[in-house]
């Protein structure tokens, strides 16, 4: 494992409290966390461990209760905006690939483009890099129903790859996968992050996949327990 | 196009709600344009009574509607005597009915009146105008109504009269409307010795206010205007564009509740689409201008569609033969310009809390749970 220093730290969470209902629901209790630039790491545990609330507020969607999230060292509070964040900075994929069902495959891709007003010929010359690497270029002008799950969750991939994001944030991205497309999905997102060299943190409830990266991060009752150098 | 791609996406997604939001406007739109269009033209009309051949209008100071008028004979001898007056035309209004219609016009005016001059003669003579006290000219459409021809007699509120004449003219009042002398019409009206209104024709029309100026120190109880002045100043005029601004405006209203409805329901029924857009970056800027872009669309197709049904509607007025010549249905630029404005800006006010409620959604609890 590399040794993680103030430069290369991408990611950070520091003693961060999360709870919903006012208080009732205590999802994290005080979690410590880091990842370093180019790491994937996945985060496992039981459903309701906090994993996912864990990945939503590294990517900026929720604010904790209290502690401090960094995204390249600079604090979220701090941070310039959230909005570059997402457009620029951070990839999010999730379990179900929530793509709009209205659209093609080369439209839902271009979303991010659209918001982060990237020019059309830089946003295609992405699309068709992206989309040869998944294997969807065929898939371009077909509109999501009439793809399959695994294609669905690539185009998801893809659309959080779009505007080139430094950090991939994955919830459970081959939790709606039968087993044989799920593994193919997950070496995907492991080859993709590794030539892009992107930092991939994954919530996973499957230990087998999450084995493959590069740490493995067991959450429990809203806690981080010892961190597995793999 | 992405960008546009999602606006129209969202309103092919739900045809039926859409069609019904933009139908809404649509009717709006028509109803608006057809109330103020055909106001705009009875208002017109009027004025054209008023101006006919002549470019100022002498009233009495201060009546709320000019069949209360009272300028009295002396007046209009004394106007009529100023070296730059041409003519001084004194005109009393009336009201009457008859078994079937329950009001016409009457207009009691001198023979010299520029609206015998001016009108096409179909039956009758000018020259024979004033020569018998119950002798009256019927407008054309008057007389179809009335069931009139010359030399017939026909019944007029509590009077009996001699139908002496019938003329065409462009106006559809005057079209339905009796002509009586003016001492007839007084006593008729029991109002011997004077009239409602002057209309006046100067030899120069640059003297216009030398004679407004004259009016108002010779007869203080009256006031002149010149024709364009008494149409934006009357009362009555802008009760009525006031009303039918009004009552288009409610339509409009009613439309953009409808656009509201849509837009609330079309926000509350992609809350996850919305959240997966933030997510992907769009600010508060672009989520508001996609729900305010479907708001535009709808708004101007129906607004597009409305003035469509708008004129085909008045188009089918203008061929009615009852209204012929009543209705001017001429639809004016200014008009359009301002329903489409109006329409937009309804669609847009109907959007605003969908918008605003878009714009709160936090993706975190609208992707909770999958």
């Amino acid at each position: 494992m590399t040794s993680p220093t103030q430069t290369n730290i991408v990611l950070r969470a520091a003693d961060v409290w999360k709870s919903y209902d006012d208080g009732a629901i205590t999802v994290l209790n005080g979690v410590n966390f880091e990842a370093i630039e180019g790491q994937t790491v996945a985060l496992t545990g039981p459903s309701g461990c906090g994993k996912s609330t864990l990945l939503h507020l590294l990517g900026g969607l929720d604010e904790p209760d209290r502690g401090r999230i960094s995204v390249n060292s600079v604090e979220l509070n701090q941070h310039r905006s959230r909005l570059h964040l997402l457009r620029h900075e951070i990839g999010f994929v999730f379990q179900m690939h929530n793509l709009i069902p209205d659209l093609t495959l080369e439209e839902n891709c271009l979303i991010p483009t659209v918001a982060a007003g990237v020019d059309r010929h830089t946003a295609r010359a992405r699309l068709k890099q992206l989309t040869d690497r998944t294997g969807l270029s065929h898939r371009l002008n077909n509109r999501i129903q009439k793809l399959s799950g695994g294609e669905r969750q690539r185009t998801a991939l893809c659309r959080a790859l779009m505007n080139s994001p430094r950090i991939l944030l994955a919830d459970e991205p081959t939790g709606s996968l039968d087993e044989k497309t799920s593994a193919t999905v997950f070496q995907l997102l492991l080859d993709i992050a590794a030539t892009e060299g992107v930092t991939l943190v994954m919530a996973t409830h499957d230990r087998s996949l999450a084995q493959r990266c590069d740490r493995l991060v067991e959450m429990h009752d809203g806690r981080i327990h010892e961190p597995q150098p793999l | 196009m992405i960008f546009l791609k999602l606006i129209f996406t969202n309103l092919l997604r739900h045809r039926i709600r859409s069609v019904i939001s933009i139908a809404g406007i649509a009717f709006s739109v028509a109803a608006m344009l057809t109330i103020v269009t055909i106001l705009q033209g009875a208002v017109g009309m009027f004025s054209g009574i008023l101006s006919s051949d002549s470019q100022i209008i002498v009233f009495e100071r201060n009546v709320s509607d000019l069949f209360f008028s009272d300028v009295p004979a002396s007046a209009v001898a004394d106007i009529a005597s100023w070296p730059i007056v041409q003519h001084a035309d004194p005109v009393l209004f009336g009201i009457v009915s008859s078994s079937d219609h329950p009001i016409i016009t009457c207009f009691g005016i001198t023979e010299s009146d520029a609206r015998l001059r001016k009108a096409t003669w179909i039956g009758g003579a000018r020259s024979d105008f004033g020569k018998q006290t119950d002798g009256v000219v019927l407008g054309e459409r008057a007389a179809e109504f009335l069931h009139s021809s010359i030399g017939s007699h026909v019944a007029i509120g509590h009077g009996t009269f001699h139908v002496i004449g019938i003329i065409k003219t462009a106006n559809g009042f005057e079209d339905g409307g009796v002509f009586m002398p003016l001492k007839s019409a007084q006593a008729f009206f029991h109002k011997e010795g004077s009239s409602s209104v002057i209309t006046v024709k100067l030899h120069d029309k640059n003297d216009a206010t030398k004679f407004k100026a004259m009016v108002k120190a010779k007869f203080p109880t009256l006031v002149a205007l010149e024709d364009q002045e008494f149409t934006r100043s009357y009362s009555q005029f802008k009760i009525l564009k006031a009303t039918a601004w009004a009552v288009g405006g409610c339509g409009l209203l009613l439309g953009g509740l409808g656009v509201a409805n849509t837009m609330i329901m079309s926000v509350f029924t992609r809350i996850r689409e919305i959240a997966i857009l933030r997510v992907s970056g769009f600010s508060n800027l672009q989520i508001a201008g996609m729900i305010f872009g479907e708001s535009a669309l709808v708004s101007v197709i129906g607004a597009i569609t409305g003035l469509l049904i708008g004129a085909g509607f008045l188009l089918v007025l203008k061929l009615v033969p009852a209204l012929h010549g009543y209705v001017d249905v001429s639809i004016q630029a200014v008009v359009v310009l301002i329903v489409i404005v109006l329409a937009l800006l309804t669609g847009v006010a109907g959007a605003l809390y969908p918008a605003i409620y878009a714009m709160r959604v936090r993706p975190v609890e609208a992707l909770r749970f999958e």
